[in-house]
């Protein structure tokens, strides 16, 4: 018994018939005589009519591709890529985390365990379960100080740690080229998000190149796919797509001097995301329509409901 | 049938199981107080050097090379659980006859586990296994299989009926060991039965039983009968209390990690090698470590104090989020625990347990979502914690509270998903016909036409609510603002640890007012404001100016979530918009 029709019935969710036994002559002949007249198909074939060995193709596996759960970014991007580094790059208020947040609730969603490396400890709970993130599935690894001061703020609070600035980022950055490292090698997350969106450009420019590679090369041919947010791109030819993302709030919008109107009548209940695809290293199919660099789409806040 | 398995030596044995290099070199044991510690038990090669039981520690500086070692009841205590759950492999009813001596009752046993000869091979060789030497008797009785382990060594088979023919030959000193209630009484029986020229069990065995009973007594009657091998009766079957457990005592304090692990790995391999046979997994492990408060210059100083040395206890506990069962894995975890949790004074005895659970049964498919080895993830967690800090790796857990912010990171623990059903077989209406409708095919060659619309409605629903949720990365702690209001409503906002966010306010949305947990302590009351300020970087583009009439698209705007508590009066810029 051949397990090709168990295995498409299983697929498809079709419940599968065995037929009846047969002798193993009858089936031998019936076997040559498939496969004849499916190869007498496939050199019919216009478009096939020199098919060319296995062993002689070059062949480069496309990767796989996942959903970051938007829509229009899907169909501008193909997707997230497995195995690969994507840079989504954007400033302060660009949408930038919206975009990371709801691509790791859908594959939380999706049964996969993720993780984030929190450089700068930004991470709100409250949004990424209002994108609708399994918590249970996401590890969350915030980098700084071990035992962080419980000592409430105040506004005189000038100097949060007494330490100066750049030796901070340094030492987060350290920890988070560390705990990426050790997430890489223990394998089994279906995606790793790398959160620099706080990170000053001059410090996030100082990860060396070689670390980038390592981290494509540990990710590749893995499940993994690996995100990294920030600022402007910082790793150079070793991502495989990078996106950028900006926003518009309609609120913003509009003639009337911000001052006027009563405060209480204004309300932020969603943001307008464009994301721009400036490279992708990603063979796609070729398609009847132009590929599109820009792709729109609207971000809702929690309480517009 | 009965099997009785007997470790001579056993305290050596004990010992050595736990330090195997000492098996080539002769062994004796010491008990008893200092300076008058006298030989317990030795090994065959001491034996053979001349050594004796009952020699003293002066006495024993004659012998050169010769190891000493303190009497440790913590091993003698696990070599005896070791081999109770060695007889507990083989047979379920097992009787605890005393330290380093089981009985087991092998009947029935035969059809499942081959003739009473390879019961008995495959017992020695799981005992070997072990780390411990035993000798083997098989008899129809409990008590002519006691006597036979202890009487003759390797591996013995008394056939039923002739307990009297094998075990005439043994000497009577053997039977009162085994048979009295202490030493004392035992030498009392040995010397009175010398004086009357009694020393084999033959003799004993053949002697009339009335002349017995009027000079020994009830007792001489059974000692008879014992020597005869005709005592009949039950085992006493000891119900297995599953303490996996080890126990080493230190003849020196550790003070070093890398010592200190070469011991855990050993007593790791022991309780998993237990943990195996009754095919059980480990759910938690637990290190006791008796540390001490006071630091001896050498031996002789220590064992004077050791009676009156302090000791305290350090306790660390490692719960796993499945049932495993890797020794190396273990020890990795304790290791990189114990860097990060020092015990901060020398250690004297170590104490290693293990709570078992039944190993997970996982079925994987070949569509199930690529999820981390348990093993793995929990090595690795343990050492991302030990970068980052204990607390700051994990999930995380929203609060059911009103309090803004609240939340717990919690101990890292996915499960793995359950292999999803296959989706069932929609139902599909036949339309007669427009040849333009989308037809597809099934197996059969019917044609069916598939509702596009009611599934595109559903898809658009779904992707509505699905959109992306505007996030919020918050500033930990928040920052400190200096806020210029009008009318009440701030216009212009500094902060006072960031100079890029500053700048006139040019739209606000707000205030939205919460306070709760007045009956507590924490009681808290803030004010919430959405505003956006120019963001000051040299890759934004020029600001418009808010006054403007001119519909022009609002970029290089930052949205703030701005936050006034009401108690201290302090404004906070809690986090961005993005």
């Amino acid at each position: 018994m051949s397990a090709s029709p168990v295995f498409l019935s299983a697929v498809v969710g079709r419940p599968f018939i065995f037929s009846s036994p047969s002798s193993p002559r009858a089936i031998a002949e019936k076997t040559a005589n498939r496969t004849a007249k499916i190869l007498a198909q496939v050199g019919a074939m216009p478009k096939l009519g020199a098919v060319v060995p296995a062993s002689r193709l070059d062949v480069r596996l496309a990767p796989e591709m996942v959903s970051s759960g938007i829509p229009q970014l899907d169909s501008l991007t193909g997707g997230l890529a497995r195995g690969c580094l994507t840079e989504i790059c954007g400033t302060a208020s660009s949408g930038r985390t919206s975009v990371l947040l709801f691509a790791l609730a859908r594959a939380t969603e999706r049964g996969e365990v993720c993780a984030l490396v929190d450089a700068s400890d930004a991470f709100d709970p409250a949004s990424a379960a209002a994108a609708g993130m399994a918590m249970s599935r996401l590890l969350w690894v915030r980098c700084g100080e071990k035992h962080p001061s419980r000592k409430p703020p105040s506004a005189s609070w000038k100097n949060r740690r007494g330490n100066p600035p750049c030796q901070r980022w340094e030492s987060q950055l350290g920890q988070m080229l560390k705990v990426t490292d050790l997430l890489l090698q223990s394998n089994g997350f279906g995606m790793i998000a790398l959160d620099l969106g706080d990170i000053p450009v001059e410090s996030a420019r100082r990860i060396p190149l070689a670390s980038w590679f390592r981290f494509r090369r540990a990710v590749e041919h893995t499940p993994t796919a690996l995100l990294v947010l920030e600022q402007q791109p910082i790793a150079g030819s070793c991502s495989s797509m990078l996106v950028k993302v900006s926003s518009v709030s309609p609120q913003l919008l509009g003639n009337r001097p911000a001052h006027s109107d009563p405060p209480h009548s204004e309300l932020l209940d969603q943001f307008e995301i464009t994301a721009e695809l400036l490279r992708s290293r990603l063979e796609r199919k070729l398609e009847r329509k132009p590929v599109q660099s820009t792709a729109s789409f609207k971000s809702r806040a929690a309480w517009a409901g | 049938m009965f099997a009785c398995i007997f470790i001579p030596d056993f305290s050596a044995q004990a010992l050595i199981r736990f330090e195997p290099e000492l098996r080539a070199r002769p062994v004796a044991v010491l008990t008893g107080r200092p300076p008058l510690e006298k030989v317990v038990a030795l090994n065959e090669r001491a034996r053979q050097r001349g050594v004796e039981a009952g020699t003293t520690k002066s006495q024993l500086e004659a012998w050169e090379n010769l190891v000493l070692r303190a009497r440790s009841e913590p091993q003698e205590t696990s070599a005896h659980a070791a081999l109770l759950d060695c007889a507990q492999s083989f047979s379920p009813e097992v009787e605890d006859t005393s330290p380093g001596t089981v009985l087991l009752n092998l009947a029935g046993l035969e059809p499942l586990l081959g003739s009473l000869p390879k019961i008995a091979r495959d017992l020695a060789q799981r005992v070997s296994q072990m780390g411990l030497e035993a000798n083997f008797a098989v008899a129809a009785n409990p008590d002519a299989a006691l006597l036979a382990a202890r009487g003759f060594s390797g591996v013995t088979l008394i056939p039923e009926g002739r307990e009297a023919e094998r075990l005439g030959d043994l000497p009577v000193d053997v039977l009162l060991e085994s048979f009295s209630s202490d030493a004392e009484e035992a030498a009392r029986w040995v010397e009175t039965f010398d004086r009357w020229g009694i020393r084999k069990l033959r003799v004993l065995a053949a002697l009339p039983g009335v002349p017995v009973s009027e000079r020994l007594g009830q007792h001489g009657i059974r000692l008879q009968k014992l020597a005869r091998g005709a005592v009949s009766r039950n085992l006493r079957v000891w119900e297995p209390q599953l303490i996996f457990a080890e126990s080493v005592e230190l003849e020196y304090p550790i003070v070093l990690l890398e010592p200190l692990a070469f011991l855990l790995n050993r007593m790791l391999e022991q309780v998993c090698a237990r943990l195996r046979q009754r095919a059980l997994a480990v759910q938690e492990l637990h290190l006791n470590l008796e540390l001490a408060t006071t630091q001896p210059q050498d031996y002789a100083s220590f064992t004077r104090t050791v009676a009156s040395t302090l000791t305290q206890t350090f306790t660390r506990t490692l719960r796993l989020p499945t049932p495993m069962l890797d020794a190396k894995v273990f020890l990795k975890l304790l290791q990189l625990d114990l860097q990060a949790h020092p015990p901060g004074a020398p250690i004297v005895k170590i104490h290693l347990s293990a709570d078992p659970a039944r190993p997970r049964a996982l079925q994987s498919g070949l569509f199930q979502p690529v999820f981390p080895e348990p093993e793995k993830l929990e090595l690795t967690l343990a050492r991302i914690a030990g970068i980052v800090g204990e607390g700051r790796v994990g999930s995380v857990e929203l609060l059911d509270t009103h309090r803004e912010g609240a939340f717990t990171v919690r101990r890292f623990a996915p499960v793995e998903p359950a292999p999803a059903a296959p989706a069932p077989v929609k139902p599909k209406v036949k339309q007669p016909g427009n040849r333009k409708e989308d037809m597809s095919m099934s197996e059969n060659g019917s044609a069916y036409r598939v509702d596009e619309t009611v599934e595109e409605n559903a898809k658009e629903n779904a992707q509505e609510k699905m959109s992306a949720v505007i996030a919020l990365r918050l500033f930990r702690p928040p920052l400190g603002a200096s806020i210029t209001l009008r009318e009440a409503k701030p216009v212009r906002m500094r902060c006072l640890e960031r100079e890029d966010i500053a700048g006139e306010i040019v739209w606000t949305a707000g205030p939205w007012r919460s306070s709760g947990d007045w009956s507590e302590q924490e009681g808290w009351s803030r004010e919430e404001w959405d505003i956006a300020i120019p963001a000051k970087s040299s890759c934004q583009l020029p600001v418009p100016s808010c006054q403007s009439n001119e519909r022009e698209p609002a970029t290089g705007l930052v949205l703030y979530r701005l936050v006034q508590d009401k108690i201290s009066g302090n404004w906070f810029v809690e986090g961005t918009y993005d």
